[in-house]
């Protein structure tokens, strides 16, 4: 259902150099033409051509943002609360604490859900990585990373293994093994490398490749077998706090979000950023793509989230109220994309109507902030994650 | 929130890179504003269908009885 009516990416010979790589398309001398990224690189790097200045490109950068507004503006005809409006209001929400996983011993930082609905990785301050059955609450395996602050962590899509990273500036994968007694920290593998630190990682569809977001501003897509980088993408201002695959229907793109406030959707293949978006007015935490593809929300420390629909190329809702003015450290969507839940700085999770731009439901619990926030893989439950130490499964 | 952490990558503007910078803001500028976009009508139409169409797939949406949602049995029955 999601046409894809950005840039398509193709493969095939640079009109630079002849050479058959993923082609960006860029223009030159107003014409459309296809380059591979080296070219493009090397192309912004030439001496200044005939009437050519900093201040002539900055004249025209600050041109080109005035008509992407503008172009932006003529399809703003309705606002989606409005349209919304015909439908039915939620009823309320009875969600209750289900489970509490306890055996941190620091704040909590990140956690993702294993693919068989029921087992969750976690990562804490302390430098603990643990893997735990959620329907039990019993700890699985245990690693101890050499590095404080793992901020990042997922599992694969097998279930065999899970990656982290955080201060160390890297991303490790280690294999889950069935014998309890083996030392997992044995098996490690080191795949990605930046240059600070790591904030978050995600395997794409297979146990096979890996992408990272980075403190130092960039994200990175690796082989995991050889530790190889595929691909780097560079746009962001500042640390680039989160990541996002696209639902796999969609193709292959991922959006960003980071300290410099904006929200980049980028191609995964030639590297090329194809949309931004910056209407947060301080960093974007979290982002997460909606259940269809066609959009994606925000959790920023502006105390919104926002909504941002890929194929009007704008931010189409905002979830705020005067009371909330702690940042949104993350959000996701429930299955049908109807419900999106964000955790907050203020230890409650608020649950608001994506359609309606109303709140549905505050839930307290936790006793420190809420750091992430995940629904299960068949929409049963949603984990959170805070600096209480603590998980907590919701139903 | 990130004071606590290392500090933050600064850009790096120095000589020669302010051009080949200003090239790039210029290039990316001109590919996004090339895309082909649709009304937010159209799309915020398409939201809501989606919504529509997997309402009733939704658990945490619609509430399955305790009985089906493993998290909300103490003692869940697994089949294995």
């Amino acid at each position: 259902m999601c046409d894809q009516t950005f840039l398509a990416i193709t493969f095939g010979p640079c009109d630079n150099c002849s050479q058959n790589k993923p082609l960006m398309n860029i223009y030159l001398k107003n014409e459309p033409i296809n380059y591979c990224s080296l070219c493009v690189e090397l192309m912004a790097c030439q001496g200044l051509a005939k009437g050519e200045t900093t201040n002539t490109l900055k004249a025209e950068s600050e041109s080109l943002k005035a008509k992407l507004e503008e172009e932006r503006a003529k399809l703003h005809d309705v606002e989606l609360h409005q349209v919304a409006e015909k439908i039915d209001a939620l009823g309320q929400f009875v969600m209750k604490t289900r489970r509490t996983l306890k055996g941190h011993g620091n704040k909590v930082l990140c956690m993702d859900w294993c693919r068989d609905k029921r087992r969750i990785v976690s990562s804490s301050q302390d430098g603990k990585v643990i893997v735990w059955d959620a329907y039990t609450t019993n700890k699985e395996h245990a690693v101890t990373m050499p590095c404080t602050w793992v901020m990042a962590c997922a599992y694969a899509p097998s279930g065999c293994a899970v990656a982290c990273g955080g201060l160390d500036n890297k991303c490790s994968v280690y294999p889950l093994s069935l014998d309890k007694n083996e030392n997992l920290a044995a098996k490690k593998k080191s795949v990605a490398m930046h240059t600070n630190y790591l904030s978050s990682c995600s395997f794409t569809n297979s146990d096979m490749q890996i992408l990272t977001s980075s403190g130092d501003g960039t994200c990175a897509l690796w082989d995991v077998e050889s530790g190889q980088l595929l691909q780097s993408f560079h746009g962001h201002s500042a640390d680039v706090l989160s990541l996002d695959l696209a639902p796999s229907e969609t193709g292959n793109t991922f959006v960003s979000g980071g300290c410099d406030k904006k929200a980049n959707v980028w191609d995964m293949r030639s590297g090329q950023n194809v949309q931004s978006f910056e209407t947060h007015e301080s960093d974007i935490n979290n982002v997460k793509y909606y259940p269809s593809g066609d959009a994606f929300a925000t959790g920023s420390d502006d105390a919104t989230c926002r909504l941002y629909d890929l194929r009007a190329d704008r931010e189409v809702a905002i979830y705020s109220k005067d009371s909330i003015i702690f940042g949104a450290s993350s959000v996701d969507f429930s299955l049908s994309g109807r419900l999106l839940f964000a955790g907050y700085n203020d230890y409650t999770i608020n649950v608001w109507d994506v359609l309606k731009g109303t709140r549905v439901a505050i839930l307290f619990g936790h006793e420190n902030r809420v750091s992430t926030v995940r629904v299960s893989p068949d929409g049963t439950a949603f984990c959170s994650g805070s600096w209480d130490n603590t998980l907590r499964i919701w139903a | 929130m990130h004071s606590y952490m290392v500090s933050k990558m600064s850009s790096k503007m120095v000589g020669s890179n302010n051009l080949a910078h200003a090239r790039r803001m210029v290039q990316q500028l001109r590919v996004e504003a090339s895309i082909e976009r649709i009304k937010v009508s159209k799309a915020s139409a398409d939201l809501m269908r989606y919504c529509g169409e997997n309402a009733k797939y939704d658990p945490l949406l619609t509430g399955i009885p305790a009985s089906e949602n493993p998290f909300k049995d103490k003692k869940p029955c697994i089949i294995l």
